[in-house]
Formats: C-alpha cells, sequence, structure tokens
C-alpha cells in the first residue's frame, strides 16, 4: 500500500491538468444536491423556529361546521393563558356601484380581538388592525388582500358587502403572519370581526365554516401531555389539533416532498456528472498505458497499480466533491437575500451540516461507481504494450469481483436515496428510470456510432466529402460520441421529460377539464333556498346540467370502533373534515361495484355507500363499521356498498353517501354544479348573488386556473433542477470538445496536407458537432417521451399525448449546445499550420 | 529556359521555439527538374524535413521565393496552398499520419473527393490494391501494422497522381525487410504516375537510388550530387 500510496504521489506531482471536467462535473452535481438540501433545511428550520408565529398560536383547536361547545371553551381557558376565537370560510365579496355589481370569491377570516397571538398583521396604509377593523361610523371595517382589491377595482373607503351586512374597507394587507398556516385557499383574504357578521346572514347552521382556537401557552409547557389530554377527551368529538413544533404541515409536506424530489433530479445530474467523470478518468487512464506498462514491466502487481490509481482518483474526488460542497454550502447563504424575498414562508440561511454531509455521500458513492470501471481495467494493461500501440484497444471488461463490487455501489448509492428522500418507491422509480436511460443512451450511441459508419461507407454519400467525414467521425473508432450521447442526452432527457410531463398535466387540466367540469360551485345553499335556487337555473336556456345534493361536513374518527389512523393510516380521507351526502335512491350517475344500495323506505341502523377505490387503498371491506363526528355528534354507520366516484369530472363526488335517516335532523345545506353556456355564466351569477347573498359561488374556471399556476411554480422548480442536469451535461460536452481538440488539431493538419480548404475543415467540424447533437436530441426526446409516458399513465392515471414544440426545442437545443462546443474548440486546428503539428508527432 | 518543376531561390525559414527563434534554414537556392528523384539527406537538425514541409507548402519560407509548377507558393494563403496539393502533391510521413476515425479506403478516397475525383472510391481502392492492400480496405489504422499503415499512406499519397511526390523519412519507422518493401512500391508508384519524387532519408541506400543526392548541413546545401548510377 505505501508502494502505491508513493507511485500515487509522484503522479499526482503532474497537477489537475486532465481533471478539470473531472472536478466539475463531481463538484456540480454535489453542489447542486447540498444547494437543495441546504433550502430545504433553510425552510424547514424557518417554519420549525417561526412555527408559533406561523399557526398564530402555540397550539390550534379546529372545528368544522361549529363553535367550540362550552366544555371545550372552558378546557381550553383553564389549559391556555389566552384564547383566540377564528371563523374560516369562503364568501363573496359584493361591490355594488349604483347597480353595477362587482363579484368576488374571498376566503373570510373572522376575528376577535385577541388575535393575533403572535406576530403582527401589517397593513398598507400602516394602521393598527383594530382602528382598521373599526371602520367607520357607520359601517364595520374590513380589511382585504391586494389582489381582491385589485380584481374588485376598490379604493380605500369604498363599501363591499358580505351576505347582506356592509363593511367600509381601510387598508390591504401586507403581511398576514399566519397565513402558511392556512394553506391552499381558492380566494384571496378578507379580515373582519366576527361579532360584525353578527347580521350577514352567512353563519347560518349548516354553512360550510371552520372554527380555529388559537391558544397561548406558559413557557416550557408539555405540548405532548397537552396534545394527548385533548386527544382523549375531544378527538371523537371532532376537535382536531396543531401545534407550533409542526405549524404549516402542509407547507412542511410540500417542501419536504419537493425537495426530495428536486435531490433525485440533482441525483439525475450526478449521474450525467458521473459520465463525465468516466470519461476523465478513462481518458487519463489511456494516457497512462505506457506508465502502467512501465511499471509492470519492473514488477508492480497489478493491485499495486489498481491501488495507487484508485488513490489518485480518490484524491482528485475529495476534492471535488469538497469543492461541490463549498459551493453548495454558500450558494443559498449567498442568495439569502433574494430566495427570502421570493418565499412565502419564513428560512433560516444557513450552513447546515445534515444536507452537505447527504450530498457528499451522493457524490462519494457516484465517483465510485463511475470510476471503479475504468479502474479496474488497469488489470489488463498488460507490460507488452510498451512494444506496441495499445491506445484505445484491448481494454476488456473489468474481472468479476469488480463487476460485483460496482453492483453492490448501485445498490447502496439507490438505498441511500430512497432513505434520505423518504419516498422510497418514487426514488426507486427515479433510479430505475436514470438506469434505463442510461441504458437506453448506451444502446443509442451504440447504435448511432454503427449506422453513421455504415452510412460514412454508402455509396449515396460518395463525393459528399465532408458529410462523409462527418459521418466517419462519429461513427470512426476514439471518437466522442458515445461519452457526449450519454451525458448531453441524459441531461436533455431529464428536461425533455420535465416538459412532457409538465405540458401534460397542464393539458389535462386546462384543455379536458373545462370540457367536462361545471361552470360553477355553489355552496351554502339553505334548505329553504333550494325551490329558488332550481326555479332560476332550470329556467335558463344557457344551462345543461344541474346537480345538487345535501352536504354536510364531518370526520371519520373510528373505523370498526379502532381510532382511524390505526387501520387507515395516513390516507387522506381520515386527514380532515370530509363531505358527507345522502340520498334515498342512487343517483342516475351512481356505479355501486359491490354490495347494495338501501331500500328507498330504509329507516333502520345507518347505512354508508362508500367510494370504491379509496376504501380498497384504506383496507375497508363491506361490513365495516365507520364513526363519523358530525357536528360533534358521534354517527357510527355499516360500510354496505362501494361507488365508483370519478374526482377528474369536478363534478360532485361524495367519499361517503348514507340514508337520509341517518343524518336526519342535522342541520345542512346544499351543494350545486351549474353546467351553463360561459355567455350565461354572468347572469346566473348576478340573479343568485342577489336572490341568496349567504350563498357562495365557486367559478371553477378561476379554481382551474389557480391550480394551473400552482403547477406552473412547481414545473418551474423542477426545471431549475433539470438545468442543473443539463449544465453537468454541457460540462461533460465542453471536456470532450476541449479533450478531443489535440485529434482535431491533427486531423485538421492532415485533411489541408491532403488539399483542405480551411472553410471543409470548419463544416467538417461542425457538421460533426450537429450530427451528436441531433442523435443526443433525438434519443432524449425518445428517452423523455417514455419517461413521460410512465408517469403520466402509471402515476397520474392520466392519458398521454406527446408534446412535440418543446420535443423539438430540446433537439434544437442539442444541436445548439453540440455546435457551440465544437466550434469554440475548432479555433487552434483551424489556426494551426500543419508541418508543426506533424513533425511533432514525428 | 529550365525545365524545373520546383524552384528555390535564397529560402530562409526561422521557427519560435520555446527557446526562442530558431534559424532551421540559410538561403537554400535548388532546382527540381520534373520526372527527377531528388534525396536530401543529412544529419539530424540540418533542415531536412523543414526543406521538404517547405517544398510541400506545409511551412511558409521567412524569406526568399519558392515556385512549384511556376506559381509562387510563398505568395498563396493556406487555402490556396491546400488547394495546390490536392491537385498537384502527395505526402508521405515517418509516422504515416492517417486519420484514426477512417477505414483505409476512407483514407485514400479523402483527397480525391476533395480534388473532386468522380470515382474517388473506385481509384482509392485500385491504389490499395496496388499496393497490396486490396483485403484491408474495410480496416482502421489501429487494426493494422506499421507497415500496413505506411502502404495505406503511400496509397493515399500517389492516389491523385499528382506532379510532386514528398517523402519524409517513410521507412523510419518500420524494420528493414518492410522498409525495404514500401520503398519498392513508393518508387513503383512514382514510376507509374510519373511523379517527380522528392525523398528524405538517412539510409545510404535509399539515396542510391535517387537520381541526385542534396546533402544538407546546419541549414545550407553542403553538397548537390547526380548519381551516378541512378543515372545510368
Amino acid at each position: 500500500m505505501t508502494m502505491a500510496w508513493r507511485i500515487a504521489r509522484r503522479e499526482l506531482r503532474g497537477g489537475l491538468r486532465g481533471f478539470r471536467v473531472f472536478l466539475a462535473c463531481l463538484a456540480l452535481g454535489v453542489a447542486a444536491i447540498a444547494a437543495v438540501g441546504s433550502v430545504r433545511v433553510s425552510i424547514e428550520q424557518g417554519l420549525a423556529s417561526q412555527g408559533a408565529t406561523l399557526l398564530g398560536g402555540d397550539a390550534e383547536t379546529r372545528f368544522t361546521y361549529r363553535f367550540a361547545t362550552d366544555e371545550e371553551r372552558a378546557w381550553m381557558a383553564e389549559n391556555a393563558v389566552a384564547v383566540s376565537e377564528i371563523v374560516d370560510f369562503r364568501s363573496m365579496a359584493v361591490v355594488d356601484r349604483d347597480g353595477a355589481v362587482e363579484r368576488g370569491l374571498t376566503q373570510l377570516k373572522a376575528i376577535d380581538t385577541v388575535y393575533p397571538i403572535y406576530g403582527r398583521v401589517t397593513l398598507d396604509p400602516p394602521l393598527p388592525l383594530a382602528e382598521a377593523l373599526a371602520g367607520s361610523a357607520d359601517l364595520p371595517g374590513v380589511v382585504m388582500d391586494q389582489l381582491l382589491i385589485d380584481r374588485l377595482g376598490l379604493t380605500l373607503g369604498e363599501t363591499v358587502r358580505f351576505g347582506v351586512q356592509d363593511f367600509t374597507l381601510t387598508a390591504a394587507i401586507a403581511v398576514e403572519p399566519d397565513k402558511a398556516a392556512d394553506g391552499f385557499a381558492l380566494g384571496p383574504r378578507s379580515i373582519v370581526y366576527t361579532q360584525d357578521l353578527e347580521n350577514s346572514q352567512l353563519l347560518q347552521p349548516g354553512t360550510l365554516f371552520e372554527t380555529k382556537y388559537r391558544l397561548a401557552m406558559d413557557a416550557g409547557i408539555d405540548l405532548d401531555a397537552i396534545k394527548s389530554a385533548a386527544g382523549a377527551r375531544f378527538a371523537d368529538a371532532g376537535m382536531r389539533w396543531r401545534d407550533s413544533r409542526n405549524g404549516a404541515p402542509g407547507i412542511a409536506t410540500f417542501v419536504d416532498r419537493l425537495g426530495a424530489f428536486l435531490v433525485l433530479v440533482g441525483l439525475a445530474g450526478l449521474a450525467v456528472g458521473g459520465v463525465g467523470v468516466s470519461a476523465a478518468v478513462r481518458a487519463y487512464l489511456d494516457s497512462k498505458i505506457t506508465v502502467i506498462a512501465t511499471l509492470k514491466s519492473l514488477g508492480a502487481e497489478s493491485r499495486t497499480i489498481f491501488a495507487a490509481y484508485m488513490m489518485q482518483i480518490g484524491v482528485l474526488a475529495v476534492l471535488g466533491i469538497a469543492i461541490g460542497i463549498a459551493l453548495g454550502a454558500l450558494a443559498p447563504v449567498a442568495l439569502a437575500p433574494i430566495l427570502e424575498a421570493q418565499l412565502p414562508i419564513p428560512a433560516e440561511f444557513g450552513v447546515y451540516p445534515g444536507p452537505l454531509a447527504e450530498a457528499a455521500l451522493y457524490g462519494a458513492l457516484t465517483a465510485l461507481l463511475f470510476t471503479l470501471w475504468p479502474l479496474a481495467r488497469t488489470e489488463n494493461v498488460r507490460a507488452a504494450s510498451l512494444f506496441r500501440d495499445a491506445s484505445g484497444r484491448g481494454w476488456g471488461l473489468p474481472r468479476l469481483p469488480y463487476l460485483i463490487t460496482i453492483a453492490v455501489i448501485l445498490v447502496a448509492l439507490v438505498g441511500v436515496a430512497s432513505m434520505f428522500s423518504g419516498v422510497p418507491t418514487l426514488t426507486l422509480y427515479a433510479a430505475l428510470g436514470v438506469l434505463g436511460a442510461l441504458l437506453l443512451l448506451v444502446l443509442a450511441a451504440w447504435g448511432i456510432r454503427a449506422a453513421c459508419r455504415r452510412l460514412a461507407r454508402a455509396k449515396l454519400f460518395r463525393g459528399r466529402t465532408i458529410l462523409r467525414l462527418a459521418l466517419g467521425a462519429v461513427g470512426g473508432p476514439g471518437g466522442e460520441a458515445t461519452s457526449v450521447v450519454l451525458s448531453l442526452g441524459l441531461g436533455l432527457t431529464v428536461l425533455a421529460a420535465v416538459g412532457q410531463i409538465d405540458w401534460n398535466l397542464r393539458a389535462a387540466i386546462a384543455r379536458d377539464l373545462p370540457d367536462v367540469a361545471p361552470s360553477y360551485f355553489v355552496v351554502d345553499i339553505q334548505n329553504d333556498q333550494l325551490p329558488g335556487f332550481m326555479d332560476r337555473v332550470d329556467g335558463d336556456a344557457g344551462v345543461s346540467r344541474v346537480e345538487t345534493a345535501p352536504m354536510l361536513r364531518g370526520i371519520i374518527t373510528r373505523i370498526n370502533d379502532k381510532p382511524a389512523r390505526d387501520v387507515a393510516g395516513d390516507h387522506w380521507v381520515i386527514r380532515g373534515d370530509r363531505g358527507i351526502t345522502y340520498s334515498a335512491e342512487p343517483t342516475p350517475q351512481t356505479n355501486v361495484l359491490a354490495g347494495d344500495w338501501w331500500p328507498a323506505d330504509y329507516s333502520g341502523s345507518p347505512q354508508i355507500s362508500f367510494a370504491a377505490e379509496e376504501a380498497e387503498e384504506m383496507g375497508l371491506t363491506l361490513g365495516d363499521t365507520l364513526t363519523l363526528n358530525v357536528l360533534g355528534r358521534d354517527i357510527t354507520g355499516t360500510i354496505t356498498s362501494f361507488r365508483e366516484v370519478d374526482f377528474s369530472t369536478a363534478g360532485i363526488g361524495f367519499i361517503l353517501s348514507m340514508n337520509p335517516g341517518a343524518l336526519a335532523g342535522a342541520p345542512h345545506t346544499h351543494i350545486a354544479t351549474i353546467y351553463a353556456e360561459e355567455t350565461s355564466e354572468a347572469a346566473i351569477l348576478r340573479d343568485l348573488a342577489k336572490a341568496y347573498p349567504n350563498i357562495t359561488a365557486i367559478r371553477v374556471r378561476d379554481a382551474i386556473d389557480q391550480v394551473g399556476t400552482l403547477l406552473q411554480s412547481i414545473a418551474a422548480a423542477i426545471t431549475y433542477g433539470a438545468a442543473a442536469t443539463l449544465l453537468t451535461g454541457v460540462v461533460v460536452l465542453i471536456g470532450a470538445a476541449a479533450a478531443g481538440e489535440r485529434t482535431r488539431v491533427f486531423e485538421a493538419a492532415v485533411l489541408k496536407t491532403v488539399g483542405a480548404v480551411r472553410g471543409q475543415v470548419l463544416a467538417y467540424f461542425a457538421l460533426r458537432s450537429v450530427l451528436l447533437g441531433l442523435a443526443a436530441g433525438s434519443v432524449a426526446i425518445f428517452a423523455g417521451a417514455l419517461g413521460g409516458w410512465a408517469v403520466i399513465t402509471f402515476v397520474m392515471d392520466g392519458t398521454y399525448e406527446f408534446e412535440p414544440v418543446s420535443a423539438l426545442l430540446i433537439v434544437a437545443g442539442g444541436v445548439l449546445v453540440t455546435l457551440l462546443a465544437g466550434l469554440a474548440f475548432a479555433w487552434r486546428p483551424l489556426a494551426t499550420r500543419p508541418a508543426g503539428v506533424l513533425r511533432a508527432r514525428e | 529556359m529550365t525545365n524545373a518543376i520546383l524552384s528555390l531561390d535564397d529560402v530562409h525559414l526561422a521557427l519560435d521555439g520555446n527557446a526562442g527563434r530558431v534559424d532551421i534554414l540559410h538561403g537554400i537556392t535548388l532546382n527540381v527538374e520534373k520526372g527527377e528523384t531528388l534525396g536530401l539527406v543529412g544529419p539530424s537538425g540540418s533542415g531536412k524535413s523543414s526543406l521538404l514541409m517547405l517544398m510541400g507548402g506545409l511551412e511558409r519560407a521567412t524569406h526568399g521565393n519558392l515556385l512549384a509548377l511556376g506559381q509562387d507558393l510563398s505568395s498563396m494563403n493556406e487555402d490556396a496552398l491546400a488547394r495546390f496539393r490536392r491537385h498537384h502533391m502527395g505526402v508521405v510521413f515517418q509516422s504515416f499520419h492517417l486519420i484514426p476515425t477512417m477505414t483505409a479506403l476512407e483514407n485514400v478516397a479523402t483527397p480525391l473527393e476533395l480534388a473532386g475525383v468522380g470515382d474517388a472510391f473506385d481509384r482509392a481502392e485500385d491504389e490499395l490494391a496496388a499496393v497490396g492492400l486490396k483485403d484491408r480496405v474495410h480496416h482502421y489504422p489501429a487494426q493494422m501494422s506499421g507497415g500496413e499503415q505506411q502502404r495505406v499512406a503511400l496509397a493515399r499519397a500517389a492516389a491523385p497522381r499528382p506532379d510532386i511526390l514528398l517523402a519524409d523519412e517513410p521507412t523510419g519507422n518500420l524494420d528493414g525487410a518492410t522498409g525495404e518493401a514500401i520503398m519498392d512500391l513508393l518508387f513503383g508508384l512514382r514510376d507509374r504516375h510519373g511523379s517527380t519524387l522528392i525523398l528524405v532519408t538517412h539510409a545510404p541506400e535509399l539515396a542510391a537510388r535517387c537520381d541526385r543526392v542534396v546533402q544538407l548541413r546546419d541549414g545550407h546545401v553542403a553538397s548537390d550530387d547526380r548519381n551516378r548510377e541512378a543515372a545510368e
């Protein structure tokens, strides 16, 4: 080993020439993963340390559809030093300017004077919240998101109506400290005092609203103990708990998942870098054949030589990883002011060892994985290589133990990624995807080379010297085709796959959904309003269909008398409150897949018809009992049928439907979907809002747009990740072009000697680059489309359609990048005189 | 009126190297007759190869005039020189200098294609057959021995039927028997195409096969002798 180290040290004295690509590839890949991980941890840290502000209290209890009972209030008062009550629901903000009415959907937050317990609501103009909500002498005040103010064309001092209560707009909301904890909302925020809604007719029995009680606790209190106490006493009554240790769980999960996904994209980048690393090591070892052969002829054993070169590569890998770690750690800190301004949530940027260690581990495993193969082949170099030109031939396959080690490292890398990402299935698929893409690209590179070789000899191209030369160069031995197709191809593949998935998702939402989706969702229709509502819409020629259903909301608290979470884990159906409907007979759209619907006149114990797909996911079977907490009351029913529920049409779909007797007496409202011509939509909304000021109509097109915007931002984040992969690909490409410069100088000299003018030599180099870019881009489109198809078909359950525009852009991009890289290194070959070059090689 | 195919008048060559500017050739004046075989001999560093490169337009004279087939090479730019070579000159190097990404056939066909020859590949195949490589046309340089590679290089240089054939120690990297075979081929090709052959060599027996032997020493023409045996 000492001998190996001595050899390694002497060899390393030659400096880092030839290893720039190696270092750049490894550093870039590690830096991308370290940066993503650091940003993720920074956000998590921000969420954790500002959990109380985000949540608006040290803890929060939530109730659906109702206020807390006296018993619950008493318990909260007993355990907290302060309690703030918030009512949250969707409503319509109406502005009536002498008969010209503007309406906008809003998420109304009704507060008490204790709000906010933590943090501060900042307004524009900078008034205290209490002063703003006090309003004017005649009317109470309201503050609104600037977006809603702009949408309704409001000016400060104007009157806005909620239900039948007028308010005066006093300020715009600049900062709402607990906004992130409230999660995704369809309408922009308005804030009023709860007491001012008393005469609004909005908070009627059955109205869909949520109450939140924010609790300020004594410092050092045991939140776990209080949580357990609350759970034991009130969980079955529908009380839900959240505390400052995870103030915005939705965002935390989202950040965690997006971060994990970006790390997977980063790993694809590292795989691209691995190709560059492997190519660099191979080129280095190629140049060392005579050294290796000399060492062997002097008596060095294969393992000494392997160890010597392994150590050299190891030293360089440590250097590359260190550079990557430094970049990945410092970039988020350096960009903190920009990132903080962009992020809607708090983040505490700093250097966190966890994600850096994770990135270093990925880097080390990748470096090992991609260098072991070429390193292992040093054993195959014979001393006889000294006596003949052995470059580029006779390397052969590594021995079996090396191949097994490579497989073990690969499994370890995927295993580590699965463990860290927290989404093992996705990681496994992503790893299989990257491996599949690499295999496909290797095969494609081999096929492209074979095809070019054949075409170069084709009679068709005889006389087309430049084209034939380019084809021959791509197909010939020692060309850069394989590493370019692999590195650039993989980068472009990731980009192509993201492009295809993004387009297909957006197309599914923007193009397909409006064809089947209703124009409006209407909620909070009171029982006595339903006949009038139906009269208005049924009589409209522009309305093609109206569906209504009674709706309550409830929480599944127990399954077969066991806590629901013990049976169904963290399934989304039991995570919060769900809509529940009832009906004596199945609707015409109902498709019962198993069991029987109750008789129309059934009046026995409660029966439940459950959504079939979700039931299967939760492990429910016919005959299981579910306990639902509706408005604080427990209803236990038996599942007697499973139905098909299609949520993809945005129509009415309930996970739970019960026989009417089961919910008899529970106050409830109705939900309706209106399928109308776009031209009729405005008039319907105007008439309904006028007649029934309490109801809320949600325009589906607006909701779809909002989801589309959200998807766009996610796609943008992933595209940045994919761009990092592509950047690594470009580095490999530049490396290949730089490494090929010496060969090109020689080729140019020979071609000039046999009569080629510089224009022809340049055209040859350019065409050769174009062919390689075209090949890499085309393969990337195929592989990217394949990946896109797999994700859309198997993960999203959608129908995949090939999107040609981004695909063509990717081919064009591939061609452009290879052309630029090729031409950047064409200058020297063109400028150098043949004599000097040829003489130097004599 | 001289029948010179190449005419050098007070040609100087100086090159920039790591150690500064080095004067290689000092005032070479020389005429090469059409159809002549000229051997350039001399010790290492005497400027033989540099003179050959100048004659091929691969190097540019620092001073002096160089006419090839009546055209002034020193006034031509890179591309004009390339065009001149493609029609009038063939060059053979000691290290063969085949393009490794091309097969033997493609290597030989390339100058013919550049010269716009219609049946470039057929002619290239004939040339390879003429040097005994009929069965190796689709082999890459790395798949051939040194002798075979040099034969491909010979075929490539001779294929366009150049007026002037320049050879820089073509047997320098080959064993004696192979070298002899190569020289037979070179002289054979020269006879077949009637080219003027200018040959740089260290080997006296090769020089002896030339009509005329010019000896260089320190960048000067030390002697210029008609070879009696060859002339006879």
